[in-house]
């Protein structure tokens, strides 16, 4: 290969357990950063000339634990560093490395390197951020554009979540399988809320953000291969890929919003579907169901529905219901009942979602669905006033001028009549 | 002869590649079916989906169905068989019925196949 595009894949994938295991030799994210950031300089000189080394990972983490080691010794005994070739000459040290590496301790390093992004004081917002700077490595910039600030908002507010994460105690022993679960499902959150991110922009112009979605998906991945049997890790995948699979058929030309019902379905990523099912089978067998899970069965009911209209709608509502008493929420009961419209008419989930206007009253799809019902039940001026407060709580201008649509068809039927 | 060409590759840096990467990397691939196809020599071609999606299934004193792909390294590749299943419960049973004798095999679903040309020529060993 004449490319060197190997050395930036090699590079980016091993990226977050190199980080990871430097984290833990120096328990400092800065110096493990830094160390990182050196191993990486060092291949790119070492790499093209010497070929790729069995094991990038180890070598990027000897590399690095070796200049981090004479960095500290330099600094304390002012000593001259080390020359080139005894620094990156790993040949022997790393088939030791490669073995250590398969050991359980680097699935904890990673599961610890991405737990740490998600420190409880750091708003989502941050977590995300973080998250993408250190595991994925996307530079300032890049995380800048996709939550569209500037790059220097972008650099103190990942800086000042590096700081507020740097004070927290993050125990670097082996962590005990009830802890083990708990930073799991944590990472697992942060995961999903990356991934939400890219797929509904909360703000902008763009109204979908693939790189934030592939970006998610790829942890969701790596996650899995750390914990295999993890029937949630597994519906997470699944999830992420069902929803992600949907991206091409989602905006039209216009980047106006198309609705599932309305989507062109052979645009669907029939690979990505047929991954997901293949994961959600294994979960299956598993039986323990979770909200992952859950949620990954309603998008595969979507998915298996060759048009809108062969939709198992009786299967979502059912399957919804399980979500409500796994993990109880407005949203969820508010998602239902687009179920429940389907199978018992919109009177019937009008009568489901009024109970929810309060703790709903600002959100977006809460007035575009409560809209929607009154006006197939010809309210039409209290659907103008649901569509109304829906604009005004839009995210994006694709979700605004959603909702201008249907205002649209409300005008004109209020002139047909009045002619 | 009918030869098996096997593809390794990390699965990290493989998930790494960009969409327009993996596409290239796809096309490539294909022209090489396609040239091979012509020529009459192309028997059927899978890319699997990630070792995520894997189970294994190992007999020894009990039958084990295991989540996740082969790992040893004490025991080698010796072949392959390919199914067409509606569910991974009916492959498992397919599999079960495959390891009799003390042993593993691992089941991973096809993500892209291309059945080849019909008739291939080559004699296998013990071909018919």
């Amino acid at each position: 290969m004449t490319d060197l595009g190997w050395i930036d894949a090699a590079m980016t994938s091993a990226r977050p357990q190199a980080v990871a295991a430097l984290l833990r030799y120096f328990r400092n994210l800065e110096t493990a950063e830094e160390a990182f950031q050196e191993a990486c300089l060092r291949a790119l000189q070492k790499w093209p000339v010497n070929g790729p080394p069995r094991d990038p990972a180890a070598w990027l983490i000897l590399v690095g634990r070796n200049f981090a080691l004479d960095e500290a010794r330099r600094r304390s005994k002012q000593q001259a560093l080390p020359d080139e070739e005894i620094l990156s000459d790993t040949d022997d040290a790393e088939t030791a490395m490669a073995d250590r590496l398969d050991s359980e301790d680097y699935r904890d390093d990673v599961l610890r390197l991405l737990f740490v992004c998600c420190h409880p004081d750091l708003p989502a917002n941050q977590q995300i951020a973080l998250a993408l700077r250190i595991v994925s490595g996307l530079s300032v910039q890049e995380i800048a554009r996709a939550f569209l600030v500037g790059e220097s908002a972008m650099e103190q507010r990942i800086t000042r979540a590096k700081r507020r994460v740097s004070q927290a105690d993050v125990p670097f022993e082996t962590p005990g399988a009830v802890e083990r679960a708990e930073r799991l499902s944590t990472v697992a959150a942060m995961i999903y809320l990356l991934f939400n991110e890219g797929y509904s922009a909360s703000g902008g112009e763009l109204h979908i953000r693939e790189p934030l979605c592939e970006e998610a998906i790829r942890l969701a991945r790596l996650l899995l291969r750390l914990f295999r049997g993890d029937p949630e890790i597994m519906g997470l995948n699944a999830l992420l890929l069902l929803q992600h699979a949907r991206a091409p058929a989602r905006l039209d030309a216009n980047q106006n919003i198309v609705l599932m019902e309305d989507q062109d379905r052979r645009l669907w990523r029939r690979e990505m579907i047929a991954e997901a099912f293949a994961l959600l089978d294994k979960a299956v067998r598993l039986q323990q169901p979770g909200p992952y899970q859950i949620q990954a069965a309603i998008a595969a009911v979507h998915a298996r529905a060759p048009r809108a209209e062969d939709t198992n709608w009786h299967e979502i509502d059912r399957l919804y219901a399980l979500l409500e008493t796994v993990q109880p929420s407005p949203v969820v009961t508010l998602n239902r009942a687009v179920a429940v419209m389907k199978c018992d008419g919109p009177a019937k989930a009008l009568e489901m979602i009024e109970p929810l206007a309060s703790a709903l009253s600002g959100y977006f799809h809460f007035h575009g669905l409560r809209g929607g019902l009154l006006m197939q039940l010809n309210r039409n001026d209290e659907a103008r006033v649901s569509f109304d407060k829906a604009i005004s709580l839009a995210n994006t201008a694709a979700e605004a001028a959603h909702i201008r649509t249907h205002l649209d068809k409300l005008m004109e039927e209020g002139k047909k009549r009045k002619h | 002869m009918l030869y098996a060409v096997i593809c390794y590759n990390s699965e990290a840096v493989v998930g790494a590649w960009s969409k327009e990467k993996d596409e290239a990397v796809m096309q490539h691939h294909q022209g090489v079916m396609a040239k091979f196809a012509a020529k009459g020599k192309l028997g059927p071609v899978a890319r699997l989906m990630p070792t995520t999606t894997a189970t294994t299934v190992r007999s020894g004193r009990e039958m084990m169905v295991l989540d996740g792909p082969f790992a040893e390294t004490k025991e080698q590749m010796l072949g392959f068989y390919l199914f067409d299943c509606e569910t991974l419960e009916e492959v498992i049973t397919a599999a079960r019925e495959l390891v009799h004798e003390p042993g593993c095999v691992e089941i991973r679903p096809v993500m892209y196949y291309h059945p080849g040309v019909p008739g291939l020529a080559g004699e296998a060993a013990s071909g018919q």
